[in-house]
Parts: C-alpha cells; structure tokens; sequence
C-alpha cells in the first residue's frame, strides 16, 4: 500500500478519467462523475467572472456619492444580476456540483454516484437554466433585487422578472437531482468497512446539504410559480390590491432561501473539516459532533427564516420566536470552530495554500457568524435592517465562508483532478492577497451600515472615504482571485506530476492515481482504518512518505 | 441468482397493483374532484368561517395520499420510502405553522384598512 504514496511511476501514462477519451461526444455524453463536475468547474467559473464583473461595477459606482458611472435604473440591473448569477449559479452549485460531483465517490469507495445518468442530467438542466437566465439578462435584465419581492416584482417591474424566473425555476431541478443522487449514492454505494462513523465529515456535509436541497428547493419552484401566476393571471396571491399578501411571497421566498444560505455554506464547512484535520495531520478533534452539527444546521436551518423579515411586518410573537431560533442555530455552527480549533492544538500543522484558506475560512466566518447573531437580535436589527452591515455580514459568510473554503477546496483536490501541482509560491500570494483584499472591501462596510449607509442606494458625501477603502479593497480582491486561474491553468500545461498522495493523508482519494481512474479505483478498497487516522492504523507508512516532500515545493 | 432474486422481487412488488385497482384509484380520485367543485357550491361558513377551505383541503390531502401510497408505491415501499415520505410533511407542517404563526398572532388593527 505504501507503494502507492512513493512510486515514481515511469511507464506510458495510464488510463485515466481525462485520457480515456478525447471527443466531444465522450465529455457531453459521458456518465463519469469526475467529468461531469470538471464541466460543472468550468461553468461555475464562467458565472463566478460574470457575478464578479457585476461586482467590480457596483464597487465603481460606490466610488462616488453620485450616479457618475450607471444611472439609477441599472444600477438597480447590476446589483440584481450579481445577486441572482453569484447565489443561484455559483454559490449554490459550486461546492457539491464540483468538489462533491468529483470527490465524494472516490472518498466512499464507489466507482460512481449511484445515478449517473441523473448525475449527467442534472447538469444539462443547470446549463439550461443558466443559458435561459443570461439570455434573459442580455435582452434586458431585471432590477427586483435577487430577493423578487413582491408587490414590486409582481405588479410594478417592467423588466424580464420571470423569464430569470423560469431560469431559477429549471435550475432548482439541477439542485434537486444532485441532492437526491449523493443520498442514494451515500446510503447504497459505501465501499466495504466504510461505516457512517468513517466517512470523512466532506460527506456528512454533502449528505446534510442534500437534504436542504431536497426539502427546500421545491418550495422555490413553487413560489417561482406562484408569482407567475399573479404576474400573468393576476391572481391575488401576494398583491394586497386584489387580495394577496406580500408578507406570504417572503414566507415562502425565506422558507427556501435562508436553508439555502446552509446549502452554500454547509460543503464550505465540509472542506474545511477536511483541511484542518489534514494539515493539522491529526484526528479531528470531536468527529461524530461535527457530523451531527452538519445535520443539526440543516433541520435548524428550516427553522429561522423569518429573521429576514423582522421589520416586514411579521407579527411581534413570530419575531421573538425566530429570533431564539436564530440563536440556537448558531450553536452546531460554534461547535465545528471549537472543534477544528481544538483539533489545531498541538497539531503538526503545515501552511499549505489549502490550509491557509482554510485558516482564512475561520476568522472570517468567525466575523461572519457573530454578525449574525447582531442581525438575529430583534431589537438592534431594527437599525441594521437593510444597511450595509446586512451586506458585509453576507458578504463575510458567503465569499469569507464559501467561496474561500471552495478555493481552498479546488487547490486540495486540484493534484487529484489534475494529476499536477501548481506554483505553492503563487498559491500562497493569492491566498495572502484574497485574504487582506475581502477584509479590506467588506471590514469597512460594517462600519458604514452601522453608521446608517443602506444598501441599493447611494450614500451622504460623509461615507466617502470608507467607500474608497472598499472598492480599493476589491481591486486586491479581484487581483487575488485572478492568479488562481493563471497559475492553475499554466500548471494544467506545465506544472510538475503530483504524485497519487502530494499531502501524504490517509483519506481514500489519496489511495488511488492522480487523476484517478475511469472507476476510480483499481481494485475495491476495503477500508480498516478510522477518518482522518495518521498513524500506523490507516496501513501508509504517513510519516516517511512525507520526508519526500519535494514535489510540494514548487 | 441475485439478479434473478431481484427481479422477482421487483415482480412481486408490481403485482400488488392490477389494473383493476388503478381503476379504483382513479375513480377515488375522480369522485374527490367532484367533491370538491360541490363542496365549494356550498357555504360552510355556518360551522365556522373557512370551513370551506377546510373541506376542500381535506379531499385534496386524501387524494394525494391516494396517489403517494398507490400509485408511487408508497405502501409496499421499504420503511426508509416511508421515512422520507412521512419527513416532507413534517417539513410541510413546518412551513405552514410557522408562517400561521405569524398570522395568527398580528395585530388586527395594523393591517385592516
């Protein structure tokens, strides 16, 4: 088995997921989920520059106080358009579409999800939904606010409300598909000896963010619908004019949206599991909590979502209710930052790119978190409501959360995609650079939204020189998270063979090649060993394997 | 032979539906339609007000409860079918209490005209 962490393989490249096959057709009509989640990568990609190219002109026109650089109406457009393309068709898929498609089979031991025909349909319906919503973008756009409030978006926007609609309509199958394929794949395709209490938390995360997807999406649709209906029919569903009530779309719109929040975030903390442990190269402090905290958040989650509508005009008592709730949901969050504190304590720990996002994971979603708890407060969020301290809060859970534990993701596993090593040097310059550039962008927006500054509009002259700070700080930002698309990709050309197990861990994916075969695994692996076993259990010899470190230093 | 097995597990699964029953289903379902467009004819408000909604939701429940242990197979399903079917109401249940929560417990006088 050691031979499988130490051997030079010199032979003809071996038949693998990305040599078996070269045609078009054997991508677009393949049913390997690793080829499937490398064009869920690329696509997500491709929405995450469009979602970020919004993002640069919001942070351009916030230079100023005056509308100097979009008029009013399209500044409304961008601030939506980056909403909707970053939420529904980056942060949502991202992590389980990608790091989840590629990697949960092969750290369980199957050859596959156990659908992979849905697997390959459920990316067709992803890529429908996404074509159908920029097209719809292109021909117009839409200016409600990615949130779709209504009586606005029912009665009073002139804009293309639901044909983005219909987009995140047909899209939530996508979630849907996904989220039903890793539970069956979960429950029925566990290598032998690969009991619940050893899998690797990544998959207790996928598995409790598949249930969000599978509970919470439907009612998505439905609302989608629901406000199509009023739109077109004008049946009185949320429109107080002919009978409706706008307070019920956001009852609905939250009851999805808000669990949604854990549907990004939930395989963030996954991966973060992953790296701590790994590169703390020691036992995950408290394993079967940070696995029930993960499904902890997930019922929790579905049990909060009016903290969104506190000053809505949702009733006193329901207000005091979900603001309790808000905070019993912080506690299985807390429990995992304990945990991988605790579990860094004495570890052996090495400042791998990876694991220096996934220590940059942990203080900004510390900050993140604990804003929260402001927000969920019923009495200070009355000031807070829809200022930009709502902003930078979200902003620190889902780019300072997901989006950095992703990146940390896609550099721990790119070795294994990829069969190659990127520059550490880089690496480690734009984790740095992500890491000051978010804090500069987003630090100062807590400030201004305390201080009154809202969020869609402009601001008073007084909130200028905290605004330049923000934009400068998105310029780092975005400098930031263009290296990884260079030196990745220059490492695809000419970066230097991984080896099967570059971090010398004992997780399964370390014990097959890199890039891992078509069915991922030579033989069928019986697994023996504990999650996250560094020592003479896990059957590799970890430790001697690692005094050959030079394929890491780049 | 495990194939073998399989299938007939499967065959077997299928025969406790005949044609005959997915009739009776249909017909089920097709009496509960009619119920319901007579029921709304009717006002109920003299039980108490919104007991129309309340008839119509219960033939609605009953018809998809029909539909769910039948025609999906529900019924002869393993109980984790069952699990997952019983913990989608209990999200539903969920939805429709927290947000009566809210309704139930407004002032009247801030939303009446």
């Amino acid at each position: 088995m050691q031979d499988a962490i130490t051997a030079e393989y010199s032979g003809p490249p071996k038949l693998n997921y990305l040599n078996n096959g070269f045609t078009l057709k054997s991508w677009l009509l393949t049913k390997d989920h690793k080829r499937i989640a490398i064009m869920y990568l690329i696509t997500v990609s491709l929405f995450f520059m469009a979602g970020g190219l919004y993002a640069s002109a919001i942070r351009l026109e916030l230079l100023t106080p005056a509308s100097d650089l979009l008029q009013t109406g399209t500044y409304n457009k961008v601030f939506t358009q980056h909403g909707i393309l970053m939420i529904f068709f980056f942060l949502i898929p991202s992590i389980p579409a990608v790091l989840g498609n590629f990697i949960l089979p092969i750290m369980i031991g199957a050859k596959d999800l156990a659908l992979p025909r849905i697997n390959l349909l459920s990316l067709y319906i992803y890529w429908v939904g996404g074509a159908f919503t920029v097209w719809a973008l292109l021909q117009g756009g839409v200016d409600t606010g990615w949130t779709f409030y209504t009586p606005y978006s029912t009665t009073f926007s002139n804009t293309y409300v639901m044909a983005v609609g219909l987009g995140i309509f047909i899209n939530g199958f996508s979630s849907i598909l996904t989220g039903l394929n890793f539970i069956v794949t979960v429950h029925t395709m566990r290598a032998p000896g690969m009991t619940w209490f050893r899998l690797p938390l990544f998959v207790w995360a996928q598995y409790a963010t598949s249930l969000v997807m599978i509970l919470g999406t439907p009612v998505i649709a439905i609302t989608v619908l629901l406000l199509a209906i009023e739109r077109f029919a004008r049946v009185g569903i949320f429109d107080p004019t002919i009978g409706g009530d706008p307070i019920l779309f956001q009852h609905m719109f939250w009851f999805y949206s808000h669990p949604a929040v854990y549907i990004m975030i939930l395989p963030g903390m996954g991966v973060i599991s992953e790296l701590i442990s790994n590169f703390s190269r020691k036992k995950i402090f408290g394993y079967e909590f940070i696995a029930f905290s993960s499904i902890a958040i997930a019922v929790f989650g579905f049990l909060v979502w009016g903290h969104h509508m506190f000053v809505s005009g949702q009733s006193v008592y329901a207000g005091l209710v979900f603001s309790f709730l808000t905070m019993v949901v912080a506690v299985p969050s807390a429990i995992k930052m304990f945990n991988w504190t605790a579990t860094m304590y004495k570890g052996s720990i090495s400042y791998d790119t990876p694991m220096l996002y996934g220590i940059g994971f942990m203080g900004l979603f510390l900050i993140g978190g604990l804003t929260g708890l402001f927000l969920g407060a019923i009495g200070l969020t009355v000031h807070l409501t829809d200022t930009y301290f709502v902003v930078a809060h979200f902003h620190y859970v889902m780019v300072g959360g997901q989006v950095i534990a992703y990146l940390g993701g896609i550099h721990y596993w790119w070795p294994k995609m990829t069969g190659k090593m990127y520059s550490e040097f880089w690496g480690k310059i734009s984790a740095m650079l992500v890491f000051v550039g978010f804090n500069l962008t987003f630090f100062p927006q807590f400030i201004l939204g305390y201080m009154g500054m809202p969020r869609r509009y402009s601001y008073p002259p007084e909130f200028q020189v905290l605004n330049i700070f923000s934009t400068a700080g998105a310029s780092v930002l975005g400098v930031g998270l263009i290296l990884p698309l260079i030196y990745l990709t220059q490492s695809l050309i000419s970066g230097k063979a991984a080896g099967d197990n570059p971090w010398m861990l004992p997780g399964l994916e370390w014990r097959t090649s890199s890039p891992p075969p078509t069915e991922n695994f030579d033989v069928m692996p019986v697994v023996t060993w504990e999650a996250y076993e560094f020592g003479e259990e896990s059957g590799l010899d970890l430790e001697g394997a690692r005094a050959n470190e030079s394929v890491r230093t780049v | 032979m495990a194939e073998y097995e399989q299938h007939d597990h499967d065959h077997i699964e299928h025969d406790h539906m005949t044609i005959p029953k997915y009739i009776g289903i249909f017909l089920v379902l097709v009496v509960g339609t009619i119920l319901t467009y007579f029921a709304a004819t009717v006002d109920l408000d003299f039980i108490f007000p919104g007991a129309n909604t309340l008839v119509a939701l219960l033939i609605a429940f009953t018809k998809m409860t029909c539909v769910m242990l039948f025609f999906m197979h529900v019924y002869w399903s393993p109980r984790m079918i069952w699990l997952s079917a019983v913990a989608s109401f209990f999200w539903l249940a969920i939805m429709f209490s927290y947000t009566m929560q809210d309704y139930l417990t407004r002032d009247p006088g801030v939303f009446s005209p």
